[in-house]
């Protein structure tokens, strides 16, 4: 797999560390915490996921991919991420 | 059914081996059971050959959406082992070690047990540690395990890279009564000794939705062989439990992960056990065709594509060429890969859900294959009975909630990490 990194292009799939599902939104409750730790959707198909290119330029990136193809169909920073 | 023996054996060997018959009866769906198994794979037909032995509930289907043991059962390293380190899994994992052990006597099927031995090799001082400690810790549960040093490594695998500079091997963590099984034929015993108790094994049987009550109760499966109504109803469909339970809009502290497995060419006897890598992630034995069985970590995301990418390639041969450096001489016949069901902190679930009637048996991570015995055994006492069998009480579907996680490896709630 290579990741199209906004910064630098089509990379190596190992120069990013994989964090998960991207979907989850970090609750300002203490109710919420449960379900934003441990329940995932768990697609079989498009998945929004962060990927931070560790080796790279050290962005967080929300990169669009199947997961019953690998295929990727985009990446932005995760900082520029609208949901 | 025909009790398989050496005289039989010989007996259809001079009859040109033509008076076999099928081994498990192919079934197609009635209207309604007491209990309907989804996912015919290793634990779905042990699951379903325990109801029927332990608690005679036979009026069960076992629900396959392809053929049976086409799925992980199928496609694992087929290593048995119970060397756990906490106090949830071992008494689990021995069960299951105990259940292997007889597994052929009680199934009347050549399931190829051998207790070759599984060695996990250390190249630390800190790793030693940890090793003793884990040895200690399956003792403390009546497990033997033998700390070797180097001399004792030397002895069973004299051929290991001994001063590799990085990763010098100074020792392993012996489990003797650790081994390999034909993966295959666990799946076929079960399913044979199943259907001989009256089990339906239905194949080419996707399930597509859950039928419910008024109240929410699950009480039957649509599928693509029609609707069948169910007293209760357990899933066993690791590597796709997210995608099954949310017909019934459960979710899971589940991700799906690949994780390939490859095998060399036919060898002559090379290797005498198990043997794990401690400087990498690398495991290896030789079946008994012959080919060296290898495989290393998951690939680190997300997938349901059954197949993984080369980086991982690379870096379990990397591992294999670090410790087996005889290994470069044999070329790679196969490579495949198969989901896992990753959970939240590496430890699989027995359990009730919060849907009345719908019963989980999920999680196993890359680690489903051992379990396969116990794994049928709890499950069946689950469904039957109602409530957790003694080694798999630790199991349940909301520690994650209350905190009683089984985390041997302290990754946290990051599967691809364990």
């Amino acid at each position: 797999m290579r990741i199209p990194c906004p910064y630098c292009g089509d990379r190596d799939v190992q120069e990013f560390a994989y964090r998960g599902d991207a979907g989850p939104l970090r609750p300002s409750e203490d109710t919420g915490f449960y379900d934003y730790v441990y329940l995932r959707e768990n697609p079989a198909g498009p998945i929004r996921e962060h990927w931070y290119h560790a080796r790279g330029c050290r962005t967080w990136l929300v990169v669009l991919r199947d997961t019953r193809t690998h295929e990727i169909f985009s990446a932005v920073l995760a900082s520029e991420f609208v949901r | 059914m025909t009790r398989y023996s050496i005289f039989g054996l010989a007996r259809k060997a001079l009859g040109g081996h033509k008076a076999w018959q099928t081994t498990w009866r192919d079934a197609s769906p009635r209207s309604g059971y007491d209990v309907i198994i989804i996912g015919g794979g290793g634990h779905g037909l042990a699951t379903a050959y325990y109801l029927a032995k332990n608690h005679g509930i036979a009026n069960v289907a076992v629900l396959e959406k392809g053929w049976i043991g086409g799925g992980n059962v199928g496609r694992n390293t087929t290593i048995v082992r119970s060397n756990y380190t906490h106090a949830g899994n071992e008494p689990f994992y021995e069960w299951s070690m105990k259940l292997w052990e007889g597994l052929e006597q009680d199934l009347n099927y050549n399931a190829m047990v051998s207790q070759r031995g599984v060695l996990n090799l250390f190249h630390s001082d800190d790793q030693r540690d940890f090793y003793a400690r884990k040895g200690n810790a399956m003792r403390l549960h009546g497990v033997a395990s033998e700390l070797l040093d180097q001399d004792g490594v030397r002895r069973i695998y004299p051929f290991l890279s001994f001063d590799n500079a990085r990763f010098p091997i100074m020792g392993g963590l012996l489990q003797r009564r650790g081994g390999t099984a034909r993966h295959d034929a666990v799946a076929w015993g079960y399913a044979r000794g199943a259907s001989d108790r009256g089990v339906d094994i239905i194949q080419n049987c996707e399930v597509q939705g859950f039928l419910r009550d008024q109240a929410g109760a699950v009480i039957g499966v649509e599928t693509s062989r029609g609707s069948i109504r169910a007293g209760k109803i357990g899933m066993a469909v690791a590597g796709n439990s997210s995608r099954v339970a949310a017909m019934a809009d459960l979710r899971l502290p589940i991700e799906s992960h690949v994780l390939q497995a490859f095998v060399s060419e036919g060898l002559k006897p090379v290797l005498p056990g198990v043997m794990v890598y401690g400087g990498g992630h690398f495991y290896v034995s030789q079946s008994d065709k012959g080919g060296l069985v290898f495989g290393g970590n998951i690939d680190g995301y997300n997938s349901y594509a059954s197949r993984g990418n080369l980086p991982v390639v690379e870096d379990v041969c990397e591992s294999a060429m670090a410790v087996l450096p005889m290994m470069g001489r044999s070329r790679i016949l196969r490579g495949w890969g198969g989901i896992m069901d990753m959970s939240m902190d590496g430890s699989p679930i027995i359990d009730a859900t919060p849907v009345k009637g719908l019963y989980l048996n999920a999680g196993w991570c890359y680690g489903g294959f051992k379990a396969t015995p116990a794994s049928g055994w709890c499950f069946a006492h689950l469904l039957a009975e109602g409530r957790a069998h003694e080694v798999a009480t630790a199991y349940r579907l909301d520690r994650f909630r209350t905190g009683h996680l089984i985390d041997e490896t302290g990754a946290g709630a990051q599967p691809n990490l364990h």
